[in-house]
């Protein structure tokens, strides 16, 4: 029964990841970038709404009323002052671009809050560890359950907007082709500020509910871009529902993993990662040679 | 009036000169047939108009105002739309999804998702599926849609019969008469002189990036622009 309790939270563990890695699927999806500045992103939101709680005594939930929209305005900024730049000068320099701005956003927090490891966990009080007995020995957190749902919401609205809307219309217009989408009126440069700010919002909601399940410091970023881009990876690119199913085989394999030896929670969903990664090449090579009984016949 | 004047219009791929030097006017419900063989410069030209290529000298002048530094969705909101040369359709939309993005620079006029259809019946029972899953010619009647969904005073269209079967292309020009017989002001770029001459008042013939004849197209015969066409008259054998 532990193990069925362990695959229960790791899918709504997965619920995280999802949340985590849509907003990194969305800005490779629509401008090609990959934003190596994602998970200090997340970070940046954290810090952002311990800081909005703390100076007016809010909860972290409400603080979120002020994150989400600067999150979004950070992103919309630095679509326009920085990633929109590098993107004109080829594919190389996007990457360089947001790997330096992991840096500075990385220093700047150090500088500014120091290397102590906070969480925003205190503040929402008995959510933290409250849970639901199921059974003898399943029990699901009230917090990892919000988180999960949210998640799976978000990945919901995110869905609607771009099947349904105008908005989402000229989204996916434009991640397949920026040129024609402008000749048939629509401004690209819009729709890639509204995608990176949307990513970035994302993001910021992500790196909360890290601080409410667990603890972060100015230096967590970049082991939660590792999950995001393995729960992208398993997951599929460009597909929002693939991003849930990849974040739940990432957080199922790390908690089986960490079942089997405490110390081999993120190793186990790194073995699963490329495990996974692996198949596909074999199972891609495979297909290249025109199928299995092609591959067989010819060895045999 | 004149609704278009291109002035010493010069545009390069690198360093590339695709487009030396060109000039015309057009007035409001001319149709001008664009033509010149491969490489001649006329999709660059078309492109350079709507603002997809970046000029590197010279001035494009539209209804009374300079939008040679105007982005291309800008210039679809003051009325000039191409139909691009190989139809370039967002496949992973579908067919009225291609035509309601198209809708959203929020033109007046004529132009709606019924009048489309109505246009083209051939559509119509297509609608919801995906753009990338059409045939050849109904993939190029939706590109004349959804460039007519913006409303435009100018309607560019690049090689519409570009790899369609004879018959599509007969069913996209029928269509395309229809609507362009409604006062349209259009630059048309063929390869089929017989089609341009048929459709279109005047004739701009293209070699190498410049014009090499211009002229009404009753006035201008088969053999004139021919010569033209494969530069024949360089070598003072033109009559």
């Amino acid at each position: 029964m532990i193990w069925l309790n362990q695959v229960v939270t790791g899918v709504l563990l997965g619920g995280y990841y999802a949340l985590l890695a849509s907003g990194l699927s969305l800005m490779f999806g629509v401008m090609r970038i990959i934003n190596l500045a994602h998970g200090d992103l997340a970070i940046l939101g954290a810090f952002f709404t311990f800081l909005v709680a703390d100076r007016t005594g809010w909860s972290p939930f409400a603080a979120l009323i002020v994150v989400l929209p600067a999150m979004a305005g950070i992103g919309w900024i630095l679509q326009r002052t920085m990633f929109e730049r590098s993107l004109r000068s080829g594919v190389l320099v996007p990457l360089l671009t947001t790997f330096g701005l992991a840096i500075v956003i990385e220093n700047l927090l150090f500088e500014k809050y120091g290397a102590d490891t906070r969480s925003l966990g205190p503040q929402i009080g008995n959510l933290a560890f409250d849970s639901w007995q199921i059974t003898g020995q399943i029990f699901i957190g009230h917090l990892s359950a919000l988180i999960f749902v949210v998640a799976v919401g978000v990945l919901g609205v995110l869905h609607l907007i771009l099947r349904r809307t105008p908005v989402g219309r000229a989204l996916r217009a434009t991640a397949e082709d920026a040129d024609t989408a402008e000749l048939v009126g629509v401004n690209s440069r819009a729709v890639y500020a509204v995608a990176a700010g949307i990513s970035v919002a994302i993001a910021g909601l992500a790196g909360v509910f890290l601080a409410m399940r667990s603890s972060y410091d100015p230096y967590s970023g970049p082991l939660q871009l590792i999950f995001a881009f393995e729960a992208v990876v398993i997951g599929g690119i460009g597909s929002l529902w693939g991003t849930l199913a990849g974040g739940i085989v990432l957080g199922v394999a790390q908690n089986i993993g960490a079942q089997l030896n405490p110390e081999w929670q993120i190793l186990a969903g790194h073995v699963v990662f490329l495990a996974i990664l692996g198949a596909r090449l074999v199972l891609t090579a495979i297909g290249d040679r025109g199928g299995l009984a092609v591959v067989l016949g010819r060895e045999a | 009036m004149t609704l278009l004047a291109v002035e010493q219009l010069v545009a390069q791929h690198g360093l590339l000169q695709a487009v030396r030097d060109v000039s015309f006017e057009l007035e409001e419900g001319e149709r001008l047939a664009l033509v010149g063989a491969n490489g001649a410069g006329k999709t660059t030209l078309l492109r350079t108009i709507a603002g997809a290529h970046a000029p590197s000298a010279g001035r494009i002048v539209f209804d009374g105002g300079d939008v040679t530094g105007v982005s291309a969705h800008r210039r679809v909101r003051a009325g000039i739309a191409l139909v691009p040369e190989g139809r370039r359709l967002f496949t992973g939309l579908t067919l009225e999804e291609n035509l309601l993005l198209a809708a959203s620079a929020a033109r007046h006029g004529p132009w709606n998702l019924q009048s489309v259809y109505e246009a083209f019946p051939l559509i119509a029972t297509r609608r919801k599926r995906r753009a990338g899953d059409l045939s050849g010619g109904e993939q190029q009647q939706t590109a004349i849609g959804r460039a007519l969904m913006t409303n435009p005073r100018l309607l560019l269209l690049d090689e519409v019969s570009l790899g369609l079967a004879p018959i599509a292309v007969e069913s996209v020009y029928e269509s395309l008469e229809r609507v362009i017989s409604g006062g349209a002001t259009v630059v048309l770029v063929e390869q089929d002189l017989g089609r341009a001459l048929s459709v279109a008042d005047c004739v701009i013939c293209m070699l190498e990036g410049r014009v090499v004849l211009e002229g009404p197209a009753k006035e201008l015969s088969r053999e004139r622009i021919v010569e033209a066409y494969f530069g024949l008259h360089r070598g003072g054998t033109a009559t």
